[in-house]
């Protein structure tokens, strides 16, 4: 379809780009002590754009802008995650008093830009697009990270950021340039048809440019070896950023390595039949994914152990829940790939929830660490509630949300086949190894403490963003066919025959 | 009637969010609560009694409903002679456990709140038919039982409590596995039932990594469930939860939590991998002369009378497991002979419940002391006797009950399994009355030098057993006292359950060498 054509169905973008242009204007009226209601703006026209998503004609599956990006039921999926875990970042960071030196109005702006650059990431099937998609998500990322400008961990973790960016990207596009002098094209299909029919030859060159371009979805999903940014920017950025850095930019890489590897190395992509196939090309990519899956997790959850400060701790805790979504990866059957998008409504959910809870703590004790927390059961109730509910189910256990996504990562992957097992039971251990320090979190918040006379309660606002955070997280892990259902009907990709 | 098994499951439910919504001083009213729900709980599950057909050895009270079908998952409960005893021992030991943590003064309304949810946990995972929603329920037991141990427990109780956590959540993360490997291999269902039809046969050949998926399966859940019982060598984490918990958390970790394991090998293991019992049975048999042997040498070793009792839980969990392995008895290999087999089965579903109410009682008796004295050192105390005559009285016949009297229920059941094993394995059976011996000696020990001799001064004002304790010995005793001389009733439940599962063993097994 030909640009302006295109544009009647690019309507959604189009109005995230209007809204982001009327909230920078907006901000330029407004002082400095009410630059915040940007926020309100921004949060109302998401939930408009999030109505406009759900009521799109979702039977229009089609490529757009001349091949650069589709339309299709996955990719809004997506996009829908995304922009429901920046409403609740954004409304959250309205509440946080991390931000409250400083002029809130670009920050909503910034974020914006990032579900723009997040709703291309979803989408593209051309690997320009791939390429500038994943930087205006990350140059918006480092300037939200180093936004708390007086803060020098927040400065620092800016710049680590950025480093690590430039050079992980810059391997990135390296690998791309390899792809497209091999093939002669940057669009998927086109690049499949020839790595399909070429001869082996070629192959290891194109596992080399595999593991290049893997450097760069490694680092936006914050795999190991290229998770080394993670900690200190998670910890450097304000809480509110660490949180939705957690959630949405991960899955907006997760939904792109999917498409990429669906579409481009597997064999005529899993989804052509509607059986649960598993296929896979000769390439030994799999092989690759599944131990960086398996050293994801180890290392995320092993060095979390060790973490005194409970944002760090998460931090490697979103470390290991990316390898397990990895797990997934080499599968690539109809029933993982469900079970990657299952797992991030779960994540979202739980993740989110539990960053919710540190935000809560740090306006009242100004900190975040292991001691910040003692006694907090007691003090407050209902936070201390909440919060073991969180951690068990990052936990995995159930009756919880965390459960049922873990539950399905290895459903897919014993049905995918005995060279799969292996993985299951690393995943499993894992599992147990994670409990250790989630659940010292539970035993700093009750065993180390005593009944308190005065009951603290947070504000109504925040208590409502929890109570949103943590009802789906119990009752998706009781009742979750409403949720199966719409990935269900959204687990369809644009294909091309080749 | 339709639905109490439901309601068997979720009262507690009930009960605990009542609880949840009674302001947090008016303790006697949550203690109330909490008294009532397992009560009603209580006489629940002995309506279930009387209206249970004992003749029939499947299942009944069967209740089914849809869950989530995309996953075949499906909410299914049902009641057999195996589980009906099982669940009368929860609704009893949990109404006990109300009256046994009467004077918990700490946090009382969450530690209520908890016991209900453990109690739900418990109750479902006997009731129900669905693999999935008995992992849920397995998986359920988890989190309170951490709260209970490591906020009401004694000095060590942290490290207890997230050993206990560890080291059985990583036995149910195999158990996930096995469950899906189930799955997968069996035609897409959860349904016991269903699975217990088709899984004989569908995982015949069926080879993992040139392994033969039955061991595969097999060992993953029998882990899961080893942790649990506790069997030899999965069994530290026992003794310490047990000693730091507080008395009523070990009762019911003794009294109920153990027979999770003993109970889920018969359902599972045994229902879904007939040819597994053939190729694992001698094993069985082994690991249970270790678990007499080595829990009978550890509890000798004991100061302290807590871990005494905890590690002859260890002990006698080891007949069980004697017992089970006499099922073989009734293959063709072993000349057909079904009376040992069942004396073997029998004896093994007998001696948990007994050990359920013997080890219960034990319990309580040591929390009395400790109660009064504030400590458990075995050679602190002395002379007792004269000083709590009462006391003593109801011990010793509970210590009795421990090594086996005749008369006292558990010499019976522990005599069934010696039975029914002898004909299979005569060399682990002659082997494991030195586990009997041991089991004597060191409740005699222990008795001798807690109630006889001189009178240490320091106790020479403690007061004897009072009501509300005598109340929560008593029945327990009387159950002893009377399946002891009067095993029938108990057998008459769980004989033609037993006769199907013994049949369903023998005739499903290919006898090929898997």
């Amino acid at each position: 379809m030909d640009n302006l054509q295109s544009l009647s169905y690019f309507y959604p973008e189009l109005f995230l780009t209007g809204l982001i242009i009327i909230s920078i204007i907006y901000d330029l009226f407004l002082d400095r002590s009410k630059s915040d209601r940007v926020g309100w703006v921004m949060v109302a026209g998401l939930i408009i754009i999030t109505i406009i998503l759900w009521f799109q004609d979702h039977n229009r599956i089609t490529t757009l802008f001349s091949n650069a990006i589709v339309l299709d039921p996955f990719s809004t999926f997506f996009k829908i995650l995304m922009i429901f875990s920046t409403i609740l970042v954004a409304i959250i960071s309205l509440y946080s008093d991390d931000l409250n030196e400083y002029r809130k109005g670009e920050y909503f702006t910034l974020l914006g830009i990032v579900v723009f650059g997040l709703f291309l990431m979803v989408s593209s099937i051309d690997l320009i697009m791939v390429y500038l998609s994943i930087e205006i998500v990350s140059i918006m990322s480092f300037v939200l990270a180093g936004y708390l400008k007086q803060n020098t961990k927040s400065n620092e973790a800016a710049l680590k950021y950025v480093v690590y960016g430039a050079f992980s990207s810059g391997i990135m596009l390296f690998g791309l340039s390899y792809i497209y002098g091999l093939t002669g094209s940057t669009n998927f299909f086109e690049i499949q048809k020839v790595i399909t029919n070429s001869s082996s030859e070629s192959n290891s060159v194109i596992l080399l440019s595999i593991i290049m371009i893997l450097a760069g979805f490694g680092y936006k999903v914050s795999a190991v070896p290229f998770h080394f940014w993670t900690p200190d920017v998670y910890e450097g950025s304000p809480t509110t950023i660490t949180a939705y850095l957690s959630v949405a930019p991960k899955a907006g890489a997760f939904a792109m390595m999917v498409r990429f590897f669906n579409q481009i190395f597997s064999d005529g992509g899993a989804l052509v039949s509607s059986a649960d196939s598993v296929s896979s090309s000769i390439l030994a990519w799999p092989d690759i994914i599944s131990l960086l899956a398996v050293i994801t997790m180890t290392l995320g959850n092993v060095v979390a152990i060790q973490q005194n400060s409970i944002k760090r701790m998460l931090a490697y805790s979103s470390v290991a829940h990316a390898g397990y979504i990895l797990l997934a990866l080499p599968v690539m059957s109809n029933q993982s790939i469900y079970a990657i998008m299952l797992y991030f409504i779960m994540y979202l959910f739980m993740n989110l929830g539990a960053f919710f809870v540190l935000i809560v703590v740090k306006n009242k004790t100004e900190g975040e660490t292991f001691d910040d927390f003692k006694g907090l059961g007691w003090e407050m109730p209902f936070i201390g509630i909440v919060m073991t509910l969180f951690m068990i189910s990052l936990t995995g256990l159930p009756p919880t949300a965390g459960f049922i996504a873990k539950f399905y990562i290895f459903a897919a992957l014993i049905n995918g086949g005995e060279s799969f097992y292996w993985l299951v039971i690393i995943g499993g251990i894992n599992s147990v190894i994670s409990l250790y320090y989630y659940i010292r979190v539970v035993k700093v918040m009750y065993f180390d403490g005593e009944k308190s006379e005065s009951l603290i309660h947070p504000s109504t606002m925040m208590t409502a963003l929890l109570l949103i955070t943590a009802v789906p997280t119990l009752i998706f892990g009781i009742y979750w066919t409403p949720l199966a259902n719409w990935i269900h009907s959204s687990l369809v990709f644009y294909l091309q025959n080749i | 009637m339709d639905h109490i098994l439901s309601w068997l499951i979720w009262l507690p439910i009930i009960g605990m969010f009542v609880i949840a919504l009674i302001p947090r001083d008016k303790e006697e009213l949550i203690k109330t609560t909490a008294a009532s729900t397992t009560g009603i709980q209580f006489l629940l599950s002995l309506m279930l009694w009387s209206n249970f057909d004992s003749e029939r050895g499947s299942m009944q009270f069967i209740q089914r409903a849809e869950w989530i079908p995309s996953f075949n998952i499906s909410y299914i409960l049902g009641v057999d002679g195996l589980s009906l005893p099982m669940v009368i021992l929860t609704g009893m030991l949990f109404f006990i456990g109300v009256f046994v943590s009467w004077n918990i003064t700490k946090a009382v309304k969450g530690y209520f709140a908890l016991f209900l949810l453990l109690n739900t946990g418990v109750m479902g995972v006997f009731l129900s038919l669905d693999f999935f929603l008995f992992y849920i329920f397995w998986e359920v037991m988890l989190l309170p039982m951490y709260f209970l141990i490591g906020m009401w427990g004694g000095p060590q109780r942290e490290y207890a409590a997230i050993k206990f956590f560890l080291y059985t959540l990583f036995g149910s993360v195999l158990m996930l596995v096995g469950i899906l490997g189930l799955y997968f291999s069996c035609g897409k269902t959860f349904d016991i039932l269903e699975l217990t039809r088709i899984a004989p046969d569908a995982l015949n050949g069926v080879l993992w990594w040139g392994i033969s998926a039955i061991k595969v399966i097999w060992v993953l859940l029998f882990i899961g469930f080893a942790i649990k019982v506790p069997v030899f060598p999965f069994h530290t984490w026992l003794p310490l939860a047990h000693v730091e918990a507080p008395t009523a958390i070990s009762v019911l970790l003794a009294g109920i939590l153990l027979k999770l394991g003993v109970y889920g090998i018969l359902r599972i293991n045994y229902g879904l991998m007939p040819d597994g019992v053939y190729w694992f049975s001698a094993a069985l048999a082994m690991l249970g002369l270790i678990n007499v042997v080595w829990g009978g040498l550890c509890a000798l070793a004991q100061k302290d009378l807590k871990k005494l009792v905890a590690y002859s839980s260890v002990n006698h969990m080891g007949y069980s497991l004697i017992g089970m392995a006499a099922v073989v008895a009734a293959g063709e290999a072993n000349g057909m002979n079904m009376k040992a087999a069942q004396a073997g089965l029998g004896g093994a579903v007998f001696q948990m419940f007994n050990h359920g109410t013997i080890s219960a009682m034990l319990f309580i008796l040591v929390g009395v002391i400790y109660e009064r004295a504030h400590h458990r050192e075995i050679e602190g105390f002395g002379g007792i006797a004269s000083q709590m005559p009462i006391y003593t009285g109801v011990t010793a016949v509970a210590f009795f009950a421990g090594l086996g009297l005749p008369g006292l229920s558990g010499f019976i059941s522990e005599a069934m399994c010696f039975i029914g094993a002898f004909p299979v394995y005569k060399g682990i059976v002659i082997a494991s009355t030195i586990g009997i011996l041991l089991n004597a000696a060191y409740f005699l020990w222990a008795f001798q030098r807690v109630f006889f001799g001189k009178l240490n001064e320091k106790y020479s004002n403690l007061p004897d057993i009072n009501r509300l304790e005598l109340f929560t010995v008593v029945p327990l005793l009387i159950i002893t006292l009377f399946l002891g001389i009067y095993p029938a009733p108990y057998l008459d439940i769980i004989s033609s359950t037993m006769d199907v599962i013994i049949d369903h063993v023998v005739t499903l097994a290919t006898y090929a060498s898997i």
